[in-house]
């Protein structure tokens, strides 16, 4: 946890988690050695082509799917972008339905698609972070080209009922594209489309120890949608670009021991932040925000009286790295639309901070976070 | 000693906090996000000062020192542009950077550096900051084109006793000269011209957009009240202002006065801009309390020349009586008063 290239200790695993040393690894070969593109007819090719492939079919088997129906794509934010856009731009005119407490990447492509006309529903969340399944249900319609509710919220992380939503959206609107972001959710949550019964799922690299610049979309067979990207025809003419061979390699390795690792991550991680809040109340009376059910790396705190902005430098100054959720293109720390929406005040959503554990946290490290955190804020 | 260095993204400042790095000082650069652009609806959406922020970041990593972006559009949106809008719909003559200077830049800031245990502020003000007889001093920059005192001449002892303008002891042909020297990407970067939040815009179409009473149609009245035109809207003129009346008459004509509540914009001859007393409210001394001595120079534009005047307290209001008659003093601009090259104190010009 202690990031010594950085001297920090690192607590925004779900910003960004360090890859796990096999990754790179596994994708060194296809930096420089095996570079072809995976497009060509030739043995460099062929090479670059079958290491994409396998990568695939890896991906595919650990979330229950098949290898076609596994869409590469450059992030978490393409995969949203496809997800949302691409079920409404194959309709006629097919509206989105979501939640109030998406990432951008969902909410700004349904907003985009508002712009065109479409109709667009954010259901808004509950106090506790979650989302009301009835209440999901009562704003589809059978117009709805796409329903989409994340796995697990990125800042409070807070998990959604996402099987009993995707049960009622198929009762109101049996043809409406059910997606899932699971960008935050892979590194605990047992993912399986199957199970969770839906048509789309994002996820990103590089938030469970792979590459940075690489993720997926999961596209259920059968599934309309139009591309956001158009071009050569790759990925099934659902994403075209040259393949980031290298990218989805890592990704794939990334992902296995994620998979391997998932359990006891839960029985690791958990604990430490559950220690990491406990002592953090004690001692600077931080105070959680979310009761119900939520990510096990995520500690997400309000600290009565003072401000995250102020909190955030005083951290960084101190050696530690944490976050405020969200800021804007500048750097500046600008107010959370996840805790807005919860029914925070500004003033309330200011006083708030995220720190995430990660795959490097060890035992005792939640202890000794705290008492650091702690330091530095008093 | 620790020192927070305000980082615009220009020269000036980029170049203040080199030379907080080279004197040995522990140097934090912060950027303060003042304005965000129409549409700034969504949390990652409408950042106005990306690039000048990337200029301020940039050198802050070439400098090796730590660089934050600090959120003050709240604070600016009250503290300046509302009050600006307020000002011209009021027919005052409002000057914004000299409200963010007090309301945001030394106010604010200056609390929030001691929260990241910082001893100092430091600029890129063109200004003398000298400690003198038991008191700090504000005196007039080095450079005569770029001095910035005028601007900061609400500065009390609570601020000046933590702020620094290191370029101030500099022409501006030397800052630039220090930033080439080092390499700093900003050494050519042109001087900011227009009010930040109104950009390249004029600042009436500002006003307009941020208010219809901007627009609403009135008179035009000669001195003795006499309607001699039509015009669109009170933005549209300013004490002083000889173009753009929408009436033509034998020999010049100004804006004498502007009515808003009535919308009614009073013209008559340069005779009737002349002005010989004024009354400053809002008054501060840079060392808590008057000069002894009444005789003063008087600013009240920020690269105007001072004009010597004497100056006489009234309860809380000074009055300010000039030795020579000035033209075109408009209400709502800041009056500075100088003893030689040193600030001694300001208000805002209200009568």
């Amino acid at each position: 946890m202690w990031d010594n290239s950085n001297h920090m200790l690192y607590l925004d695993h779900a910003a960004t988690t360090p890859m796990r040393p096999a990754v790179w690894e596994a994708m060194e070969p296809f930096v420089a050695d095996t570079f072809g593109n995976s497009s060509g007819s030739h043995g460099v090719s062929r090479r670059a082509k079958n290491a994409l492939e396998e990568a695939r079919e890896v991906l595919a088997g650990l979330i229950g799917a098949r290898p076609q129906e596994i869409v590469f794509t450059s992030g978490g934010t393409e995969a949203d972008n496809l997800a949302i856009k691409g079920p409404s731009l194959s309709s006629s005119g097919g509206g989105v339905v979501t939640t109030a407490i998406e990432h951008e990447a969902v909410l700004e492509s349904a907003h985009f698609l508002a712009g065109l006309g479409r109709s667009v529903v954010e259901v808004p969340p509950e106090p506790s972070g979650s989302v009301d399944p009835d209440r999901f249900a009562a704003a589809i319609s059978p117009g709805t080209a796409v329903a989409s509710v994340m796995t697990a919220n990125n800042e409070t992380g807070a998990v959604l009922p996402v099987a009993a939503i995707v049960r009622v959206v198929r009762s109101v609107a049996p043809r409406a594209a059910i997606h899932t972001d699971a960008v935050q959710a892979f590194n605990s949550e047992d993912i399986n489309v199957d199970d969770l019964e839906v048509d789309l799922l994002s996820l990103a690299a590089h938030k469970f120890g792979g590459p940075r610049g690489v993720g997926l979309l999961y596209v259920r067979a059968g599934t309309a949608l139009e591309p956001v990207l158009h071009g050569g025809g790759q990925e099934l003419g659902l994403r075209s670009g040259t393949h980031n061979v290298m990218g989805a390699v890592g990704m794939a390795v990334a992902a296995q021991l994620a998979v391997v690792d998932r359990s006891h991550f839960r029985a690791r991680v958990g604990p430490e932040r559950d220690v990491f809040e406990v002592r953090l109340g004690e001692l600077v009376g931080a105070v959680r925000t979310i009761d119900g059910e939520r990510l096990p790396q995520h500690a997400h705190l309000r600290f009565p009286n003072r401000i995250n902005e102020t909190m955030l430098i005083q951290l960084d100054q101190g050696g530690v790295a944490g976050s405020a959720g969200s800021a804007c293109q500048s750097g500046a720390v600008t107010p959370s639309h996840v805790l807005t929406a919860m029914g925070m005040s500004a003033s309330e959503a200011a006083e708030c901070l995220r720190f995430s554990f990660g795959w490097t946290t060890e035992a005792g490290d939640g202890l000794k976070a705290a008492e650091l955190v702690a330091g530095v804020l008093s | 000693m620790k020192v927070l260095v305000a980082m615009s993204g220009g020269v000036d400042s980029s170049v203040a906090a080199a030379l907080m790095v080279e004197a040995g000082h522990e140097v934090i650069g912060v950027t303060l996000k003042l304005w965000e652009g129409p549409g700034g609806a969504m949390p990652t959406a409408g950042c106005c000062t990306v690039s000048d922020s990337e200029d301020a970041r940039r050198v802050a990593a070439q400098l090796d020192i730590p660089y934050y972006v600090l959120n003050y559009t709240d604070r600016f949106k009250v503290g300046v542009v509302d009050r600006f809008l307020d000002d011209y719909l009021h027919g005052r003559t409002p000057n914004p950077c000299i409200e963010c200077n007090r309301t945001v830049k030394f106010d604010h800031l200056l609390d929030q550096a001691g929260e990241f245990a910082c001893d100092m502020v430091v600029t890129g003000h063109y200004a003398q900051n000298t400690y003198r007889d038991g008191f700090w001093r504000l005196g007039r920059g080095v450079d005569p084109d770029k001095d910035q005192s005028y601007v900061l001449a609400m500065l009390g002892q609570r601020e000046l006793e933590q702020v620094q303008f290191p370029v101030g002891v500099q022409t501006k042909a030397e800052t630039r000269e220090i930033a080439a020297g080092l390499g700093l990407r900003t050494a050519a970067k042109p001087d900011s011209q227009d009010i930040c939040f109104v950009g390249d815009g004029d600042y009436r179409d500002f006003v307009r957009k941020h208010s219809d009473e901007a627009e609403r149609p009135g008179v035009l009245v000669d001195t003795a009240g006499t309607v001699v035109g039509e015009h669109e809207g009170i933005i549209n003129f300013t004490v002083g202002q000889r173009r753009g009346l929408g009436v033509t008459f034998g020999e010049p004509r100004y804006v004498v006065e502007v009515k808003p509540e009535s919308a009614t914009v009073v013209i008559g001859q340069r005779s009737d801009l002349a002005v010989r007393s004024i009354v400053l409210d809002q008054v501060t001394w840079v060392i808590g309390q008057p000069p002894d001595r009444p005789a003063v120079t008087v600013q009240y534009r920020a690269h105007g020349e001072a004009n010597p005047a004497v100056f006489a307290m009234e309860d809380d209001q000074v009055l300010v009586h000039f030795d020579r008659t000035q033209y075109g003093i408009a209400i709502g601009q800041t009056a500075a008063l100088y003893d030689g090259d040193e600030v001694v104190g300001s208000g805002i010009i209200v009568a």
